[in-house]
C-alpha cells in the first residue's frame, strides 16, 4: 500500500521517516494545531514551496541541469490565475481557464527554451535560463496595464474560498471552518498530489533515464536514448509543475506580484532549499523547504536582535542586520555545495547504511532510483 | 583571425579563411536600420552610442569567454568583477572631486586612468581570490561551477552593500567628458561615447596583439583548442589559467568603470544585469571566441538601441530574440570554437 504511493522510493532513515511524517502530520492539521495567521501562512507557504523545490530537483538532482527559469514558471503559474480572476470575476470558471492558460503558456515556453538550448550543449541552458528569467521579469513589471507592474495585482477568489464563508455552521475541535481552511486544505492535497506525482516520475523508467543522462549523457546516447528529448521533457514536467505551485500560492496570497514570484532572491531561496535538503532525492525538497521556509519566516526577528549586539560596532551590525540575510545564505550555499554535496537526506541516508553496515550485510544499497548516497561527487 | 605564424609556413598550414558573414551582418543591421529610422542625424547618434555600449560589453564579456574557452569553466561570479570595478572608481572619485571638477582636460584623463588602473588591479586580484576559493575545487564539474559561482556573486553583492550601502550612487563624469561634441551639421555625439569606443578599441588591439603576436598569445590560444596537448608539451596550463582568470577578472573592472561612468549611477545589482547581457553576447559569438565576442557584443548593442528607438516595447525583449534568430541559425554561435 505505501509502497505503492510512495512509488518504492522509502525514506531508507528511521531519523528521515520520522521527519517526514511530523510534517506530514503537522501540514495536515495546521489549521487545528495553531491559533492565528502566521503560522497558518507560514504552513501554507511550506505546502507550495514543497511542491516548487520538488520540481526543481527534477532537473537539478536528477537530471543535472541548471536552470534559472524556475521562478519564471512560477510566476506564469501565479500571474495565469492572477490574471483571469481579476479580469474576468471571482467564478470557478475563470479560475480553471486561467490554470489552464498558465500551464499551457508554462509547457510550451519551457519546450522552446529546453529544444533551443538543450541542443548543444547543457550549460547553454543555465545561461539562456538567467537571460530569459530575467527578460521574463522586466516584461512583468514594464507591462503594468496586464500585470499590474512593480504593485502586482490583488483580486478577490471563489466565495468558497473567502475568509467569511463558512463550511460547518457550528466549529470543528474548537476552530471556525472559514474559507481561509478550505483554501489551505486545497493547497495542501494539491501540493500533496503534485508531490506524490513526481515520486511517481522520477522512480519510473523515464526517471531513470534522467538519472542516466545526468551520470552520463554519452553513454545514454550511445543507448539509444535521445538526450535532448528526454532533457527537454523533464523541463516540461517540471514547468507545469512550477507554474501549479504558482497558482496555489495565488489562491493562498489572494495577491500576484513580482517580488512574491520571480524575484531572483526566490530562485535562490529554492536553489538553496533543493541543496540542503539534498540533490537527486525528493524528500530533500520537504525537508529543505520546511527548514528554510520556518527559517525564513523566524530568522529576520531573531537577526534583528543580534544586529543590536554588535551596534557598536562598524560593519558588524550592518553584517548582522535582518537585510543581509542573502549573504549569509550564499555563504550557507556555497559551503553546502563543498562540504554537504549529498544534503541532509543524503547524510541521514548515508549514517542509517553505514550504522546497519555494522550489523547486518548490505541488503538493499543497489536499489533503483537511490541517488542520494551512491552518486559520484559531480 | 589572422595567424602570423602560419603566414611564414605557407607550404605547410594554411591560415584559416575569416568568416565574413557575421562582419557584413554588424554592417547589414545597421545599414538596414538606417531607412527604418529616416533621419541620418538621429541614426549617427545611435549607431555611435550602440558602438560605444557594444566596446564596453566587449570589454566586460571577453574575460568570461576565454576563461570557458581555456579551462572549460563557466564562471557565473563574472558580473560581480564588474561591480567591483565600477565600485573601486569611488574609492578614487571621492577624494580626486578637485581632479574630476576641473576643466584641465590632463586633470580629467588621470583621474580616469587612476580609476580604470584602481578598478583593474583591485578586480584581478578579487579574480585570483576567487579562482583560488571558489572555482579550483569544481574543475570538471559544471554542474558545480554554476552553482557555487553564483553564489560567490551573491556573497560579494551582499559585501559591496554592506561597505557601501545598497542606495543607488550617482557619479559624475569629469567635466571636459560631458557634453556633446558636434561632428557635422545636426551630428552630435556624446564624449563620453567617444572616450569609450576610443578606450575598446584599444583593449581590443592590445588584446589581439598579445593573442595573436606574443608567445603567451600562443599557449592562450593553442590552450582554448587542445588544452591537453598544450599541457603534454610541458606548459603548466594550470599557471596560464589563473593568468588568464586575473586578467579577464581585471578587464571586467576596466568595463565596469566604463559601464558605470556610461550608466552615471552604481547600483549593487549592476553586475547580475550586465551579466545577463554578457551571457546573450557570448552564446551569440560562440563561447571561447573572441572575435565572436566583439561581433556578439556589436550585434547586441546596435539591435538594443535601434529597436528601443524604434519600438520600445520590442527593446525589452530584442537581445533574446537576436539570440534565438542567431541560434537557429547557427546552433554554436557566430563562431564555434573547435575543441579537439
Amino acid at each position: 500500500m505505501f509502497g505503492r504511493v510512495l512509488s518504492g522510493d522509502y525514506p531508507r532513515s528511521p531519523i528521515l521517516t520520522g521527519a517526514l511524517l511530523l510534517i506530514l502530520f503537522v501540514l495536515a492539521f495546521a489549521p487545528f494545531l495553531f491559533t492565528g495567521a502566521q503560522p497558518l501562512n507560514v504552513a501554507a507557504k511550506i505546502c507550495v514551496f514543497i511542491l516548487l523545490v520538488a520540481s526543481y530537483d527534477l532537473l537539478l538532482g536528477y537530471t543535472g541541469i541548471v536552470s534559472f527559469a524556475h521562478t519564471m514558471f512560477f510566476g506564469i503559474g501565479g500571474y495565469g490565475a492572477a490574471i483571469a480572476l481579476s479580469r474576468l470575476g471571482p467564478s470557478w470558471a475563470a479560475l480553471a481557464l486561467g490554470i489552464v492558460a498558465a500551464i499551457a503558456v508554462a509547457g510550451t515556453l519551457a519546450l522552446l527554451i529546453g529544444l533551443f538550448s538543450l541542443r548543444v550543449r547543457a550549460i547553454f541552458f543555465a545561461m539562456i535560463t538567467l537571460a530569459v528569467a530575467t527578460a521574463f521579469l522586466v516584461l512583468a513589471s514594464q507591462l503594468s496595464g496586464f500585470t499590474g507592474g512593480e504593485d502586482g495585482l490583488n483580486y478577490t477568489v471563489p466565495e468558497l474560498l473567502r475568509p467569511s464563508f463558512r463550511l460547518f455552521a457550528e466549529p470543528i475541535f474548537g476552530t471556525i471552518v472559514n474559507g481561509r481552511i478550505v483554501t489551505y486544505y486545497i493547497v495542501f492535497f494539491i501540493a500533496l498530489a503534485g508531490f506524490l506525482l513526481l515520486l511517481r516520475v522520477v522512480n519510473s523508467p523515464f526517471g531513470s533515464v534522467l538519472q542516466a543522462i545526468r551520470e552520463n549523457e554519452f553513454r545514454a546516447e550511445a543507448l539509444g536514448y535521445p538526450v535532448v528529448v528526454y532533457r527537454s521533457f523533464a523541463s516540461v514536467v517540471s514547468a507545469v509543475m512550477a507554474a501549479l505551485a504558482g497558482i496555489l500560492l495565488a489562491l493562498w496570497l489572494r495577491y500576484t506580484g513580482p517580488d512574491t514570484t520571480l524575484s531572483f532572491a526566490i530562485m535562490i531561496d529554492v536553489l538553496l532549499m533543493v541543496v540542503i535538503g539534498g540533490m537527486g532525492t525528493l524528500y530533500g525538497a520537504v525537508i529543505g523547504a520546511t527548514l528554510m521556509t520556518i527559517a525564513e519566516s523566524y530568522l529576520p526577528a531573531i537577526m534583528g536582535s543580534l544586529g543590536k549586539v554588535g551596534a557598536g560596532i562598524p560593519f558588524l551590525s550592518t553584517l548582522l542586520s535582518a537585510d543581509r540575510w542573502l549573504l549569509w545564505l550564499g555563504i550557507l550555499f556555497i559551503l553546502s555545495v563543498y562540504f554537504f554535496p549529498t544534503g541532509i537526506v543524503g547524510k541521514l541516508r548515508a549514517h542509517w547504511q553505514n550504522k546497519r553496515h555494522g550489523t547486518a550485510q548490505r541488503q538493499d544499497s543497489s536499489t533503483p532510483g537511490d541517488s542520494g548516497n551512491t552518486r559520484p561527487s559531480n | 583571425m589572422t595567424d602570423g605564424i602560419t603566414e611564414r609556413e605557407e607550404t605547410t598550414v594554411r591560415a584559416p579563411a575569416i568568416d565574413w558573414i557575421p562582419i557584413l551582418l554588424v554592417a547589414a543591421v545597421a545599414l538596414i536600420a538606417l531607412p527604418l529610422i529616416g533621419s541620418f542625424s538621429t541614426w549617427v547618434t545611435l549607431t555611435m552610442a550602440a558602438l560605444a555600449m557594444g566596446m564596453i560589453i566587449f570589454i566586460m564579456a571577453s574575460g568570461l569567454t576565454l576563461v570557458f574557452g581555456l579551462m572549460d569553466v563557466i564562471n557565473f561570479g563574472h558580473g560581480v568583477f564588474i561591480s567591483v570595478g565600477a565600485y573601486m572608481s569611488l574609492l578614487v572619485l571621492r577624494p580626486l572631486t578637485g581632479w574630476v571638477e576641473s576643466p584641465s582636460i590632463a586633470l580629467n584623463i588621470a583621474v580616469l586612468v587612476l580609476c580604470i588602473l584602481v578598478a583593474m588591479a583591485a578586480s584581478g586580484l578579487f579574480g585570483l581570490a576567487f579562482e583560488r576559493v571558489i572555482i579550483r575545487p569544481v574543475y570538471r564539474q559544471h554542474l558545480k561551477q554554476i552553482l557555487v559561482t553564483m553564489g560567490g556573486l551573491i556573497v560579494i553583492e551582499q559585501l559591496l552593500h554592506v561597505f557601501f550601502g545598497g542606495s543607488p550612487i550617482t557619479i559624475a563624469l569629469p567635466q571636459t567628458f560631458r557634453g556633446g561634441l558636434a561632428l557635422g551639421p545636426d551630428i552630435i555625439v556624446e564624449r563620453y561615447r567617444l572616450i569609450a569606443v576610443v578606450v575598446g578599441i584599444i583593449v581590443f588591439l592590445a588584446m589581439m596583439l598579445v593573442l595573436n603576436r606574443t608567445r603567451i598569445g600562443l599557449l592562450v590560444r593553442a590552450g582554448v583548442e587542445n588544452p591537453e596537448m598544450v599541457e603534454a608539451l610541458g606548459y603548466r596550463i594550470r599557471r596560464l589559467f589563473v593568468g588568464v582568470f586575473a586578467a579577464g577578472s581585471a578587464l571586467a573592472g576596466l568595463g565596469g568603470v566604463m559601464w558605470g561612468f556610461y550608466q552615471q549611477t552604481l547600483t549593487v545589482g549592476m553586475g547580475l544585469q550586465v551579466l545577463v547581457l554578457i551571457f546573450i553576447v557570448v552564446i551569440i559569438g560562440g563561447l571561447g571566441s573572441i572575435g565572436g565576442c566583439l561581433i556578439g557584443s556589436l550585434l547586441v548593442a546596435l539591435v538594443a538601441n535601434y529597436t528601443a528607438f524604434l519600438e520600445p516595447k520590442i527593446a525589452l525583449i530584442s537581445n533574446i530574440a537576436l539570440m534565438l534568430l542567431v541560434l537557429m541559425w547557427r546552433p554554436q554561435g557566430l563562431y564555434p570554437v573547435v575543441k579537439v
